[in-house]
């Protein structure tokens, strides 16, 4: 089972074997280190850049107008704010050329709190991203949604953005919910394809043969089925959302969830299907609650189908407040956990018109 | 194919060098009149520069893919997409925001061209973002071999910007050095901001040197001194595969924009008057025939205005067009 790093990894290596990536760059991304996180080592495409994010997404969209399918990395999405001119730009190039060019470039870039990252290595992005149009815009919750989704991003003509929860970078994939093709289990996976500590010179990894796995541009999935109330999430608060939701049909509350997984374009029609049918809304992430992309969510849930609700739609998000503090309960307080989705669930559920 | 930067010039280049200046330049008055009678909501463009900028279309080697030159431009080029070939009146419909405009289709002020076929990337408002792009498409070039280079221009206020040490540290990695020349054409001016105090560096193209780029200031006023110079640090770029630094001193001939106001200014030197005076005192060509040459260019140009003033307006309907694209134009699908 791989964890959502090495899904990444693997599939930029499917992507630059298979799919005509010519580059896979940005800080720390080449030899010897392989990314900050390790998503890019051992790829023949990656290498390093100077230490200017303006200068990768420039010439991410350069390459890009010239051809190139590539990946750049921003090592944090913290460090992509001084960016978004030059996002709004890639995001325009079609448009504003009235469809005379396309930029088929994707920007991999880590977002939001779960590793004590304090006040700027913990920024979320889907707020800002989804503010920026002319950008497909995918954030994985799970190993094998991350290598389909970042393939996706990757063959699209359009500029995409492959938004990597933190929290999640580690965690393996279900059973049942592997990358085909990987025959080996954790530690032999990782002797294949993850760099040794020290001199990684003379090392080459050893890749699986998995396929190509892509996600329909705009497709979400209902990962839970139930009658209550609709949880809509993606990313981190995804996997606590499915928790809460176990544990609350021991109350007697079944929850449906719906991982987004695309927040540009995303699935309407599956979120007003599902809370159609339950009447009740939950609009989950961690960006911070002013402004926030479920307000966008929670707006269209109530314009659209307010006679059919049972309760308000409900945005449970991050604080609206500058930063995420580093000690355990200033993270903690800053952004959903466990208990406030279980207990916001457990009040949508409750509430009567 | 080569050009000796040091040939002077025949007769027939001059006579089409100067054809090309009154023609951009008479386009620009028609796009400030049309300004002016409100057939367009915002003017900027490059009246003053076309000493420089018509040598530069006229050398730019044309075409798509990294084979060819790859162009990010700012807002004062219409003189050299002319020089390339251009029709000035998608010009005019760009300033009337027109259906027809084939650079936006009206979403975009006069001035901001994108032509694909000819690597025009599409101009934009936000100054200096250029330089951050240019390195990309050069890294594609380096690699494709040949002699396509990436041509990046902007003015001299902006490169305080950081995006324009972004290009020169881009373009110059020892790892990669990238066959961009990068140009400045330097007005002294920031809409109302005057360089001198504000700006510690003598000249800007001194900033390469620390790069270890060639760079060169020139006298952007003179067509045979812009051409030539023009021509050999783009000789330098498509050779040598490495960057080249030109800035270029020119004139601001009716201010910054519509913004300020869009009026002549007649302090600031005229490079058509100039070279014309030369044209005149070596005969090449007469002061009637310039004269009439000028006018038959302001009679078509007046023609084509009433025309464009007629085409059709976009529909509202249509904002949300091309906000995606399903085919990948750029690598050929
Ligand atoms: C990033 C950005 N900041 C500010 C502006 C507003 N603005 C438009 S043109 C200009 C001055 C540019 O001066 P310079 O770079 O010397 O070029 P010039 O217009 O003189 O050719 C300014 C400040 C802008 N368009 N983009």
């Amino acid at each position: 089972m791989s964890s959502m790093i090495q899904a990444v990894r693997m599939a930029l290596h499917v992507a630059e074997e298979r799919h005509g990536v010519t580059d896979i760059f940005g800080e720390d991304v080449g030899p010897p280190l392989g990314g900050a996180f390790t998503a890019t080592q051992g790829l023949k495409r990656a290498w390093n850049s100077p230490l200017d994010e303006r200068g990768i997404v420039g010439t991410s969209i350069g390459l890009g107008l010239a051809g190139c399918r590539n990946v750049a990395e921003i090592q944090f999405c913290d460090y992509a704010f001084n960016t978004i001119d030059l996002l709004k730009l890639g995001g325009m190039m079609s448009w504003a050329s009235h469809g005379d060019w396309n930029c088929p470039i994707t920007i991999m870039t880590p977002v939001g709190s779960g590793i004590r990252g304090s006040i700027y290595h913990s920024h979320s992005f889907d707020a800002t991203a989804t503010h920026i149009h002319g950008w497909k815009i995918a954030m994985p919750s799970n190993p094998k949604d991350a290598y389909a989704l970042l393939l996706s991003c990757i063959v699209d003509p359009n500029p995409c953005m492959f938004l990597i929860p933190k929290a999640l970078m580690r965690s393996r994939a279900a059973p049942g919910e592997e990358i085909p093709g990987i025959d080996v289990d954790d530690r032999g996976l990782s002797k294949l394809i993850d760099a040794p500590l020290g001199d990684r010179s003379k090392w080459t990894p050893q890749w699986p043969d998995t396929p190509d796995l892509f996600i329909p541009v705009g497709e979400a999935a209902t990962v839970r089925k139930g009658r209550d109330l609709t949880v809509v999430s993606y990313g981190r608060t995804l996997p606590l959302c499915v928790k809460a939701a176990d544990s609350l049909a021991a109350e007697g509350i079944e929850a449906e969830v719906i991982d987004l997984r695309w927040l540009a374009p995303y699935d309407w029609e599956r979120i007003k299907e599902s809370v159609k049918r339950t009447g009740r809304a939950l609009f989950v992430n961690e960006d911070t609650e002013i402004t926030n992309f479920g307000e966008h969510l929670a707006r269209r849930t109530t314009e659209e189908f307010f006679y059919e609700l049972l309760a308000p739609p409900k945005v449970l998000a991050g604080a609206a407040i500058p930063g995420i503090g580093l000690a355990d309960n200033l993270e903690m307080a800053s952004v959903p956990q466990l208990p406030s989705i279980t207990q916001a669930m457990r009040d949508l559920a409750a509430s009567k018109p | 194919m080569s050009i000796d930067p040091n040939a002077p010039l025949t007769n027939e280049q001059l006579i089409k060098l100067h054809s090309l200046m009154v023609q951009g330049r008479v386009l620009e008055e028609r796009l400030i009149q049309m300004y002016k009678q409100g057939d367009g909501y915002f003017w900027i463009g490059g009246p003053g520069e076309e000493a420089f900028n018509v040598p530069l279309g006229m050398l730019i080697h044309k075409g798509q893919g990294p084979e060819f030159d790859y162009l990010h431009f700012h807002y004062r080029q219409s003189a050299t997409l002319l020089a390339m070939g251009a029709d000035p009146v998608d010009a005019l419909r760009q300033m009337k925001n027109t259906a027809t405009d084939p650079y936006s289709g009206g979403r975009n002020f006069g001035g901001h061209p994108s032509i694909r076929k000819w690597n025009i990337v599409p101009v934009a408002s936000t100054i200096e973002t250029q330089y951050t792009m240019a390195p990309g498409t050069a890294m594609a070039q380096k690699r494709h071999g040949g002699r396509g280079i990436t041509i990046v221009t902007g003015g001299d206020a902006g490169t305080a910007e950081g995006d324009f040490a972004t290009c020169l540290v881009w373009s110059s990695r020892p790892m990669e050095p990238l066959p961009v020349l990068m140009i400045v054409t330097n007005n002294k001016w920031g809409i109302s901001t005057a360089a001198a105090p504000q700006h510690g560096e003598k000249n800007v193209a001194d900033r390469g040197r620390a790069f270890g780029i060639e760079c060169k200031t020139i006298d952007g006023n003179d067509p045979e001194v812009a051409w030539r110079e023009i021509a050999s640090a783009m000789e330098y770029v498509r050779t040598t595969r490495r960057p080249f630094l030109l800035e270029s001193i020119v004139s601001r001939l009716y201010g910054h924009s519509s913004a300020s106001g869009a009026n002549p200014v007649t302090d600031e030197a005229d490079c058509l008057k100039g070279f014309e005076a030369r044209l005149e005192a070596r005969k090449i060509l007469t002061r009637e025939q310039m004269d009439s040459l000028r006018q038959k260019f302001t009679d078509e140009l007046q023609l084509a205005h009433r025309r464009v003033r007629e085409e059709p307006q976009p529909d509202g309907k249509t904002i949300y067009d091309h906000v995606f694209q399903t085919r990948d134009l750029v690598r050929g699908g």
